[in-house]
């Protein structure tokens, strides 16, 4: 790496050569991320840290003349004493010692500029590493219609380093960032630093250098203090809160419905145009009944987390979040959770995948790891095929409650009930044991309520869609292959074999024994192992088995089922995929965000010996009433 | 305002009511709890405001250096004030 800008015989040569590599830390709430992303843009891509939950963000500046420069945002930190995974990944980094990461040639510290007192703290550690260090006083629009005040040239020769006053979210003061994340600089000129591991003199320290750069405190932000007399309102609060629960619901499972259903009908229509395209051969019917369809299964469901997430999006960089995991912590904290752990429990009713990812937003690894560990209990769409099939099957329509509340409404929201009982049972049963919390360790911050914008939202419904489709589709794609395999092999005459004939069928025969005292025969046994892919697969599967339409409202179906399956079966059976973790999408999500086997493997393991235990209690209890 | 002590125990952060203030004294919570609090800004001496919170009183708001924190009843219980100093404005 040289000073050659402008030098046209570097360029030209093109030789490889390490980028430079530029980090930025911050605490949480500094807007970090805000001017990561006005640094790089669309350049960036996230990964997990080997073996912790910490997301590891780098992306690429393109600064003038064409060079690249790499960033990494690191996790929010409030020190760099290593305490949290965060914070040991943070030091990690920074020293160099974190593997497949290079040390960083300089480092970017972002403050919060209306908060100062607080943040300068971090600036103490950082500056002691003895890196190339630039300050950014962020939010500086905030400090200066709030009266607030800062001298950044007389902070700079305080702290020895460079300090930039800007604003990452109106792109203002940006100009000597671009400068420094460009150019080498030298190491922090050595200035006085307080006892780093003792966090009342690097309080004080904080403050005395406020002091001599003229620091002057932004008067309280009005607007937040306004706008929380009504979202914390006593009675108010609760009451806007539960409209926000209502529209995201509303959201999932009524607007997203014609985009759903656009999708579906795209792909179907796409796959018979292929279809015509190709000649009969089993190559046709892998691609079609296999590729196709499977990902196809899970891409109609993209609409649904495209829409979560936006909102998602919306309460999170507004600042509502925080009201609302306060508003929700009580009745969490009953289980064992937090407040946070709500909004992600709500997103598992559309789907356990995007709930995974919107645990992100809980910083406590033990809360977030149990928040994971039940959000496949909560009753996601993909439960709804089944549920309608079965239950249109084996319950007739009668009026329970006068026209209110009908036999088959009841018996669905008795399903939502035994998965919600579940999933907070489960919650109550690992909280108070191998993931219990720390006391007292439930901290909130409150920030400040802004405006979110469409650049920052729009980047999260990349990020979120590309892990999405990236992880599921993967997954589905090779479960459905190997799914058409099983079905369609060994073939009879160059044509796939009846389904009782091919390997599915001889697995599904294999497993019988073991399913018989859920009341279920092989059929089921192959419809349980085609919905591994996704749980709604089982309801095609059964279709093909009988020979009939293979749609949840499909009579011919429903008819083959009363034929095959017991009453107590058919409980059995719905209680089976209340619990079951039929879902390799959520199993390769689970693996990505708590960074390794182990999570995933327990979560199958448990949720399959509760569903296994709960249908056959299940198949027992209905069968003696009936008798 | 006055927060009303109960005179048996320190008063901590849950004596004070809506906007009452008081000036932290100590945490009596362990090590690693106490640093991540003070370097939210609950340093011994610092002045702290009880602000709005959730319906029913928990977790309540506090105001301190400059930015608002949410904490449980059962941490601001640790959260011991300096006797002399409580009060209001």
């Amino acid at each position: 790496m040289g000073h050659c800008d402008g030098c046209p015989a570097a360029r030209a040569l093109e030789v490889p050569r390490a980028t430079r590599t530029i980090a930025l830390i911050g605490p949480p709430n500094s807007g970090k991320t805000t001017l990561f992303n006005r640094l790089t843009g669309l350049r960036q891509k996230v990964a997990n840290y080997p073996g912790v939950t910490v997301e590891q963000h780098v992306g690429q500046a393109r600064l003038d003349g064409g060079r690249e420069v790499t960033l990494v945002d690191l996790p929010g930190v409030y020190s760099l004493t290593p305490r949290s995974e965060d914070e040991q990944v943070a030091r990690d980094v920074l020293e160099g010692r974190m593997p497949g990461s290079p040390r960083p040639d300089a480092v970017l510290l972002i403050l919060d500029s209306t908060n100062l007192g607080r943040h300068l703290m971090l600036a103490a550690p950082v500056l002691a590493l003895g890196l190339p260090t630039m300050i950014v006083l962020n939010m500086a629009d905030d400090l200066r219609a709030r009266g607030g005040e800062v001298d950044a040239e007389a902070l700079s020769r305080q702290l020895g380093a460079p300090v930039a006053l800007a604003s990452a979210m109106r792109g203002e003061g940006l100009e000597p960032v671009f400068r420094f994340v460009a150019e080498h600089s030298a190491p922090p000129a050595p200035v006085e630093l307080p006892v780093l591991h003792d966090v009342p003199k690097c309080r004080a320290w904080a403050a005395r250098m406020g002091k001599r750069a003229q620091y002057q405190p932004p008067a309280p932000p009005v607007w937040t203090r306004r706008l929380d007399a009504v979202f914390l309102h006593p009675v108010f609060g609760p009451l806007i809160f539960a409209a926000v629960v209502v529209t995201v619901f509303q959201a999932m499972f009524s607007w997203a419905r014609p985009m759903m259903n656009m999708v579906q009908a795209f792909v179907a229509w796409s796959g018979a145009q292929v279809a015509a395209l190709l000649p009969a051969s089993p190559l046709r019917s892998l691609f079609i009944d296999g590729v196709w369809n499977g990902v196809g299964a899970v891409l109609v469901f993209l609409p649904q987390i495209l829409l979560l997430f936006l909102f998602i999006g919306i309460l999170e960089d507004s600042g509502y979040l925080a009201r609302a995991a306060l508003i929700a912590d009580r009745t969490m904290a009953r289980v064992g959770l937090q407040g946070k752990s709500f909004i992600p429990l709500l997103s598992a009713y559309a789907c356990a995948v995007p709930a995974i990812l919107a645990t992100r937003t809980i910083e406590n690894k033990r809360d977030r790891i149990a928040t994971i560990l039940i959000a496949p209990l909560m009753t996601c769409s993909a439960r709804l095929p089944v549920y309608t099939l079965i239950i249109a099957a084996f319950l007739p329509e009668r009026p329970l409650f006068g026209p209110l509340l009908g036999t088959r409404a009841a018996a669905m929201l008795g399903l939502y009930l035994l998965g919600f009982l579940a999933a907070f049972g489960t919650a109550r049963v690992l909280k108070s044991s191998i993931l219990k919390s720390e006391p007292a360790s439930f901290v909130l911050e409150m920030p400040p309520y802004r405006r979110p914008t469409l650049e920052s939202l729009g980047l999260r419904l990349l990020d979120r869609s590309k892990v999405f489709l990236r992880r599921a589709g993967t997954v589905i794609l090779g479960v459905a292959v190997a799914l058409w395999v099983l079905a369609h092999v060994p073939m009879i005459h160059g044509a796939a074999p009846p389904i009782e004939q091919s390997v599915a069928g001889t697995i599904g025969r294999a497993v019988e024994p073991v399913i018989r005292p859920l009341g279920f025969n092989w059929k089921i046994g192959v419809g349980l192992i085609t919905s591994v892919a996704a749980r709604e697969v089982i309801v095609s599967t059964l279709g093909t088995i009988y020979g009939m339409e293979p749609d949840a409202k499909s009579l011919g179906l429903q008819q083959a089922l009363r034929h095959d399956l017991t009453l107590g079966g058919a409980a059995a059976l719905l209680v089976f995929f209340a619990f079951a973790m039929q879902c390799m999408s959520t199993v390769a999500v689970v693996r990505r965000e708590t960074g390794g086997w182990k999570w995933p493997l327990v979560q199958f393991a448990y949720m399959t010996a509760l569903a296994y235990a709960g249908a056959f209690a299940a198949n027992h209890i209905v069968m003696k009433l009936v008798a | 305002m006055q927060p009303s002590f109960n005179c048996r125990r320190p008063a901590s952060l849950i004596d004070l009511g809506a906007g009452e203030q008081g000036i932290l004294d100590r945490i009596e919570l362990p090590e690693e709890i106490s640093r991540r609090l003070m370097e939210l800004g609950f340093v011994p001496g610092s002045r702290i405001t009880a602000a709005l919170s959730a319906p029913g009183g928990d977790p309540r708001v506090f105001r301190v250096d400059g930015s608002e924190i949410a904490l449980r009843r059962e941490t601001a219980l640790h959260l011991k004030l300096r006797p002399e100093a409580a009060g209001g404005d």
